[in-house]
Formats: structure tokens, sequence, C-alpha cells
């Protein structure tokens, strides 16, 4: 009795052992896995940060805000962002003008309209258009889009910030519809039934009851979408050209701040040059922007929530 | 009386008028993309078909149209992903796993969470500069396939931490209660029976943003990946390249000959992830069956 004591004394103790380390180990490890998100968001910041401020030693922060001309990379220099601002907010606009109202009305058709059959099928097929490559988009936009438009308007240029435009449009549809449809969807059915039952028709119900009712999951989905289209790079640095200019053409070449980014970084610029560093002064200013409508975003679906 | 039934039956029959009028506006809309989907594939397969052959596989990049190919380009794009998997998978899914069965309700586990939603929102470009920044010249992997692959990690990091999540979430509370009951420990219980159950599902997710990844064109761009490469990467420090880049040089040029280059490189590429999307789909089916 004396002698098996101490024994199964070490198989416990060991047990627990085992059981102490991993339970220790493990929760610090998984927390690390966890914490690296905060790592990349304080490393996107801190790298745009620092390497901005260097920038802004050099150039005057008012010139690069409301400066009206932009040619870092021939003399004489200018470092004014408004030119790929603009360029930026006008591929965005025609995007959203596309995709906003097809989004919507995709979502209002497939949420209040469609059969399950129909649903079950287009749904995915529209989710598609998400899954392709922006690269593949980039050549659709020079490739059909661009000679689209030549047959309207014939003295437009290969490079023009409509077909960018149309074609990034097309790209955030999915985006907008599907959003847009799981806030209809978490309308609750007595609400419609309650509509049905006065005698309204399913476009009443949809416009009336459903809308109103998911409006702050829409608006946020529009927001979100905007927010894509601004950050959005290969098919504006393919189809809408690398010029920047103030200008409210959309038949126009223009150059948004993406493309801009994505043109020094394939020539061979030194690395602490000034032209190294409207990288990250264009960067920065694309971040702040896309990390400000995204926590609008955020906050609308949060604030504005109907709750049922 | 019949004046105000006449009435009535009017503004009725005004508002089926509406209700149809605008039910066919929203088919309508619906239809546009997916007429543009069928569009974008039938210009891509009009243009590309042609130059799909075999030397597109075996030959390099060359300055004429009808000797190039995309032999490293494909190597480049497979290799990157492999060196990616486990590093997005091991380190995506400890994330999930943290945040949903060992983080404290706390105002730090809220940060994290809202963290990563809005790093889902940030333009790959910025990744981008993220990775040129750290890897290639902090760490001075130089341009290289591991440098690639780690900014691509972090990019796909946050859609995977998500959808590893969900998977996590959907696993029934009584599968850890009968596993504590047995008187496993947290990691036992998470390591044995949580994650076993919801592996299939996480599968999915993590081949889906490999998907994403492979598509990648602006973040590759921007930490270097070289246009024209006429080798096959032999170690992680090699420099490289990969599909999409290849097709952006070839769309890049005016000629024609490679424009249609272009197409068919973008057959390739779609084709690529057509396979990993329906195999994402079977995993998930085969787990709703054993559910």
């Amino acid at each position: 009795m004396q002698g098996n004591l101490p024994q199964q004394e070490t198989t416990m103790s060991f047990k627990n052992k085992r059981a102490h380390i991993s339970d220790k180990i493990v929760p610090i490890v998984l927390f690390m896995c966890a914490a690296l998100s905060v790592l990349t968001t304080i490393g996107i910041v801190y790298t745009l940060f620092s390497e901005t401020f260097s920038f802004f030693k050099t150039v005057n922060i008012s010139e690069f805000l409301f400066g009206t001309k932009w040619s870092p990379l021939i003399e004489p220099k200018s470092f004014g962002i408004l030119p790929l601002l603009g360029g930026t907010l006008m591929v965005t606009v025609i995007a959203c003008l596309v995709a906003i109202p097809i989004g919507l009305a995709s979502a209002i058709y497939l949420s209040e309209y469609a059969p399950t059959r129909v649903r079950k099928i287009v749904k995915p097929v529209l989710e598609v258009l998400a899954g392709i490559p922006t690269i593949v988009y980039g050549y659709f936009a020079l490739s059909f889009v661009t000679p689209l438009i030549k047959s309207i308007f014939p003295d437009v240029g290969v490079f023009n910030a409509l077909s960018a435009g149309l074609v990034v449009g097309i790209m955030i549809i999915p985006m907008v519809s599907s959003l847009s449809e799981d806030a209809m969807m978490a309308v609750p059915r007595s609400l419609r039934h309650g509509a049905y039952a006065l005698g309204a028709t399913r476009f009443e119900v949809a416009l009336k009851i459903v809308v109103p009712a998911a409006f702050s999951g829409i608006v946020s989905s529009a927001v979100l979408a905007f927010s894509r289209a601004i950050g959005e790079t290969m098919i504006v640095t393919v189809a809408a050209g690398a010029t920047p200019q103030l200008t409210l053409n959309p038949l126009e070449s223009i150059q948004t701040m993406t493309a801009y980014i994505v043109q020094v970084s394939m020539g061979d610029t030194p690395h602490g040059s000034i032209e190294y560093g409207t990288i990250f002064a264009v960067g920065m200013t694309l971040f702040v922007i896309t990390f400000l409508l995204n926590i609008v975003a955020q906050w609308v679906a949060r604030r504005f929530r109907e709750e049922y | 009386m019949s004046i105000l039934q006449d009435a009535n039956r009017k503004q009725i029959s005004n508002r089926r008028k509406v209700d149809m009028t605008l039910h066919i506006l929203f088919l309508i809309a619906t239809s546009i993309g997916i007429i543009a989907l069928m569009a974008l594939l039938i210009q891509i397969m009009m243009d590309g078909l042609s130059r799909l052959n075999l030397e597109l596989f075996t030959n390099y990049p060359s300055r004429m149209a009808a000797k190039a190919g995309m032999k490293s380009a494909i190597v480049g794009s497979i290799y990157m992903v492999l060196i990616m998997a486990p590093i997005s998978f091991i380190l995506g899914v400890g994330a999930a796993i943290y945040l949903e069965e060992y983080a404290k309700k706390s105002a730090f586990t809220r940060l994290i969470q809202l963290n990563i939603s809005t790093l889902a929102g940030v333009p790959s470009i910025v990744y981008g500069i993220l990775g040129l920044t750290i890897f290639v010249r902090g760490l001075a992997l130089e341009r290289s396939l591991l440098s690639g692959a780690l900014t691509m990690t972090l990019l796909v990091l946050p859609i995977i931490i998500v959808s590893a999540q969900e998977a996590i979430r959907a696993v029934p509370k009584a599968r850890r209660d009968a596993s504590f009951a047995l008187g496993a420990t947290k990691w036992q219980t998470v390591s044995r029976s949580v994650l076993p159950s919801a592996i299939s599902s996480i599968l999915t997710g993590v081949i889906l943003a490999l998907s994403r990844a492979i598509g990648e064109t602006a973040p590759l761009v921007m930490i270097g990946a070289l246009t024209f490469v006429a080798f096959l990467p032999e170690s992680i420090m090699d420099q490289f390249t990969v599909m999409p880049i290849q097709i952006f040089n070839w769309v890049s040029r005016p000629q024609l000959a490679f424009h249609e280059l272009a197409a068919a490189g973008i057959i390739v590429l779609l084709a690529l992830l057509i396979i990993m999307n329906i195999s994402a789909v079977m995993l998930r089916n085969k787990y709703q069956k054993n559910v």
C-alpha cells in the first residue's frame, strides 16, 4: 500500500504536467497569431506615416494637398495630389453610378421577386463576378469596353476614365447586391405579411417596407463598394491611362492614386529619393480615405440598424 | 357608387402596372451583371483560344509574341501558393481558435476583431507598400519568392481568420461539453474534437483565400516581382513572376499578338481558379453531408 502510493502520485503529476504545459503555452501561441493582425495594422500605419513624414520635410504639405499639378517624375517637379485625387474620384463615381443602382435592383429582385430556383442560380453567378481577378477585368476594359465606347464616341482615346469606371462598377456589383440582399433578407417576414394583408403590391412592399427597414445595411454596402472602387488598382492601371490631370471629361485619359503607385514601383526609382517618397505620401492618402470610409460603413450599419 | 368603384379599379390596375414594370426593370438590372460576365468570358475565349497551346506552358516569356509562353509564371504562382498555404493556414486558424475558444470578452479582444474586419477593407496595393518596406527592404529578403509569399499571406489572413471563425462557431457546443465531461483539457477538446469537426469548412475558406491570392496582381507589382523571368526559381530567395503579372505585362504591350497571349494566359488563370473553387465547394458539400 505504502509502496504503491508514490508511484500513483508520479503518474498523476506527470499527467497534470502535460495538461498544464499545453494549457499554458497553447493560448500564448494562439494569442500571438491573433495579435499578428494588430501588428499588421501597426506596420501599415508606421511604414506609411514615417516615410510620409520624411517626404513632407522636402515637400510642403499644403502644396501636396492643394496643388493642382502632379508631375513628380519630370522637371519641373510639382507635387499637388488633386489631379490624382480627381482621377480616382471620377472613376469611383462612374463605378458607383453603375454598381449601386444595378446592385440594389438585383438585391431587391433576388430577395423580393425571384423564385427560390432562380435565386439559387443567379446569386452564385453574380458572385463569380467578385472572384474574377482584377487584371482580367483590366483586359476586358481594354479589349471590349473601350472599343464599345469608341463606336459611340469615335474620338475617344485608348485610355479613358469611362471604360475603367464602367468595369470597376461591374466588378463591385456583387458587393452591393449580396450585402444589400443580406440586409433585406434579415427583415422579418411578418413585416412583409402585414403589408400584403393591407393589399400592398410586391413593389410597394419592397420599396416602402423592406428597403427602409434594411436601409442601414444598404447604405453601408454602398459605402464599402465606394471604398473598394477607390482602392482598385489593376483595372485603372491598364485602362484609365497615366496622365494625371484635373478634368471632368470621362473620355479623357487620367491617372488614379493607385495607378500612380504602380507606375512608380515599376520603374527603377532609387530608394530614399523624393520620387520614392511619393509612393508613401499617395499610399497614405489612399489608406486614410479607405480606412475612414470603412469606419463610416461599420458605424452606419450599427448606428442606424432597425431592430425587430 | 359605380364612379367610386371605377376609380378604385383604375387605381388598383395602375398599381399593378407599376409593379409589373418594376418587376421587369429589376429583372433587367439583375441580368446586366450576368450579361457582363458572359461578354467577358466570350471575349476572352475568342481572343485567347487560338493561342492556347502547349508552348504556352513550356516556353519562357519572349520578346517575340510567337515564341512567348508563361512557364515561369505558372511555376511561380504554384510555388508562391505552396509557401503561403501552410503559413497562412497556421496563423489564420490559430488566430481564429484564439478568438473563438480562448479570448475573454475584453476591450482588447474587441479591438482585434474590429481590426481584422478593417484590415479586410485595406486596398491590396497598401499591402504591397507594407511588403516592400518590411520584407523586401527591412528584413532584406529582396524581391524574392519568400517576400511575395509573406506579403500575400498578410493580405489573405483577415479572410482566412473570419471564415475559420465562422467554421469553429458552427461546431455545436454539445461536442465541447462531451469532451470536457470525459476529462479532456481545453486544448485536447479544441484539437481533437472541435477542429476535426470544423476542418473541412476551414479548408474551404483557406482554398478560397488562396485562390484570391493567385489572382492578385498589385501587391506583387509593388514588391517587384519581375515581368520578364526566363528561369524557374530554385530557392525561396530567387526572383520570380506569377501569372497575373505575366498577363499584365502582355496586356500593357500595344501589339495585338501579345493581347491574344494575354487572353490565353487569362484562360489558364481562370481555369486554375475554377478548379480551386470547385474543390472548395466539394469540400463544403462533404462537410454538410457529415452533419
